[in-house]
């Protein structure tokens, strides 16, 4: 199966090993990523106000690419996912949007949102299936406590993102169980880092990030994995409590899978 | 002063598409908000203030800046009102203005570091700047 690839910004300096490692599981998986032409920047944030539309045409571009080659779209960046699913569900639902939206691009044909979004944890659930990765691991992450750290964007709002119960989700517990290691649940896991605040106020978000630390070092995590570079920064970088080692998923994917260098 | 606010306020309901009516005053917004100690008006009471039209106290305050768009406020809020989306309304109402952006250029290489990631260089200067 091959998907259009969205990696973004950051996957391409950065989190290079974010989305070096989501590419060459895929291979093993079975799934081909096609990285989209001459991509833009999503933004890293969704544009809330109903007056603004030149800040979603990036997302839109990126859709209706995948649209032309009629394959579905991957992303791998938290806040990609984000910033592109929600632009597709105003394209979908919101009539002003997609006629200005239109109207500017002037596109051979109208995009209406056809395009389905994936994040690649969810192909790793709903197309390749935990059970499927599990037979497929080669060295399983046994002993190992890993704690997930959702943050906000791949939850919020459930409505529209729809990747799993937004207040007490599995899916990221379930992979690391697939990859034999224990899933450390701990109360802060969805709970925001601070995101972009950490810029011009490392203090506030340092102790967003110390509660989420203390919570999933009281639980029993040794380390924790996340899908966002922006969270990845942040939980290394801010705050005081005592750090725990972080690592983004595709990184044990691909140890598990026997496919990391040392 | 009354009638700008007035005006205003009906700006800040067009931009955010929010209907403040709808506002049980439950408090949940702000209970789950976590910068909730860093601002100086709360989720539940920016509602209150764009529903009584008090617009120009909301554009001077600093709980413009502490909002993480993380959307905890609207997931949990039982009536669907979306706060986080009046607090953007009203932010980009200053940064709009001539002058009152909250993230120059010229302040970015002293914030840097070797490892700050681009998605938040991105996403600083979308939110603290037109």
């Amino acid at each position: 199966m091959i998907y259009s690839y969205y990696p973004g910004c950051t996957l391409k300096n950065k989190a290079k090993v974010l989305d070096k490692y989501a590419r060459i599981s895929a291979q093993a998986l079975g799934f081909e990523l096609e990285e989209i032409e001459e991509w833009q920047c999503c933004g890293a944030v969704y544009p809330q106000a109903t007056d603004e539309i030149a800040t979603k045409l990036a997302s839109v571009r990126v859709l209706n690419s995948a649209k032309g080659k009629g394959q579905d779209l991957v992303t791998v960046c938290s806040a990609c996912h984000h910033v592109i699913k929600r632009v597709n569900d105003d394209m979908r639902q919101n009539e002003d949007i997609r006629t200005r939206a239109n109207n500017y691009l002037q596109l051979e044909e109208p995009y209406t949102g056809e395009t389905q979004v994936f994040h690649y944890l969810e192909l790793l659930r709903d197309k390749v299936g935990f059970d499927t990765l599990k037979e497929k691991v080669k060295n399983p992450l046994t002993g190992r406590k890993i704690g997930a750290y959702y943050g906000c964007m791949l939850l919020r709002p459930s409505s529209v993102i729809q990747f799993d119960d937004a207040e007490n989700p599995t899916i990221i517990e379930d992979f690391i169980r697939a990859l034999g290691a224990e899933a450390i649940i701990y109360p802060y896991r969805n709970e925001c880092c601070g995101g972009y605040i950490s810029l011009k106020e490392k203090e506030l978000a340092g102790t967003m990030v110390d509660k989420i630390m203390d919570s999933a070092t009281y639980k029993g995590a040794e380390e924790i994995i996340t899908a966002c570079p922006l969270c990845l920064y942040n939980l290394k970088k801010s705050g005081e409590a005592n750090k725990l080692k972080v690592h983004y998923f595709t990184e044990i994917l691909a140890e598990a899978l026997g496919l990391k260098d040392e | 002063m009354q009638k700008a606010n007035t005006e205003q306020a009906q700006l800040v309901k067009e931009i955010s598409n929010v209907d403040t009516r709808k506002c049980m005053k439950c408090g949940k917004c702000s209970a789950s908000c976590p910068s909730y100690e860093e601002m100086d008006i709360r989720p539940h009471q920016f509602v209150s203030y764009v529903q009584n039209n008090k617009v120009n106290e909301l554009m001077e305050s600093t709980s413009l800046w502490k909002c993480l768009s993380c959307f905890a406020c609207v997931e949990r809020c039982p009536r669907d009102v979306k706060p986080a989306r009046l607090i953007e309304a009203v932010r980009l109402m200053v940064i709009r203005q001539k002058g009152q952006n909250y993230l120059l250029p010229d302040e970015v290489p002293e914030l840097l570091d070797e490892e700050v990631p681009q998605q938040l260089l991105a996403s600083a200067f979308r939110k603290y700047s037109k």
